[in-house]
């Protein structure tokens, strides 16, 4: 169950960071995120029936973390929308060098 | 670990990992967010399986229904017209370059995850998970706790202050 668990997880991290790379719409590279960090909560809790309670613990922090996380880049892909009429994310280019 | 418990692990299992796939391939961010919940319940499902009630049902509740609403919602404010119409996948080096850097990963992944990992059994009676979980939340990691507080209370500043258009435009 273990091993499935951390095989599971490490699947669901790769088809994230695939999304990240591959979308340009903002909105699914942020769930491509959310997705990568559910991925991670999973090998957690599978770890936490091998040294005890501490990794769903941090599970939940996690969340509380994701939670906020959500809120924030909502709100400046919002603000990024107002400005360019798009969630594009190669309109944001602004800090290119 | 029954049989029957083991096969529904797998059951889940995939059901996550295909309807991940799935996520990352529509083109309708509408889709892709009820794609992500599906998955999202999944692992709620592995969670409860693995013994960890209190996170599945928080999984649930927060991820499934709170998060992916907000983004249901954000998506739907914005209104980024119909789904075809925006060329939404990169170009073909960034898909080759994304397939290569995810199929390294996932090796690099795979091996790290392949070591013998020692048996664990869990009490498929229901038990009284919670307790113990709160009793190291708000013992063990309490400043961690108050400091997630302090995280929200920022983000919800944050998202204000963000989100407000401002006077001048």
């Amino acid at each position: 169950m273990l091993s499935e668990a951390l095989f599971f997880s490490a699947v669901l991290f790769t088809i994230g960071v695939i999304g990240v790379l591959t979308r340009r719409n903002a909105l699914i590279v942020f769930m491509s995120v959310e997705l990568m960090m559910n991925a991670v909560n999973l090998s957690l809790v599978a770890l936490s029936m091998l040294h005890g309670l501490g990794g769903q613990v941090f599970v939940v922090l996690v969340m509380t973390v994701a939670a906020a996380e959500a809120v924030v880049g909502l709100a400046i892909i919002i603000a990024v929308f107002r400005h360019f009429r798009s969630v594009d994310v190669q309109n944001i280019n602004l800090l290119r060098g | 670990m029954t049989l029957f418990y083991q096969f529904h692990f797998y059951v889940f299992g995939l059901f996550a990992v295909a309807s991940a796939l799935l996520f990352v391939t529509r083109r309708s961010p509408i889709a892709a967010a009820l794609w992500l919940v599906n998955v999202m319940i999944s692992l709620a499902a592995l969670y409860v399986m693995m013994g960890a009630h209190f996170v599945g049902a928080v999984q649930v509740i927060i991820y499934a229904g709170a998060i992916m609403v907000v983004f249901l919602f954000v998506v739907m404010l914005l209104n980024l017209g119909h789904a075809d119409a925006i060329a939404d996948v990169r170009g073909k080096g960034w898909r080759l370059g994304a397939g290569a850097v995810g199929l390294a990963l996932l090796a690099l992944l795979l091996v790290a995850v392949r070591q013998r990992m020692p048996a664990v059994t869990v009490d498929a009676r229901p038990v009284n998970a919670v307790a113990p979980l709160a009793e190291s939340l708000y013992r063990d990691y309490v400043l961690a706790f108050e400091a997630a507080s302090l995280v929200l209370l920022a983000a919800i500043v944050a998202a204000v202050v963000l989100a407000k258009r401002s006077a001048r435009t």
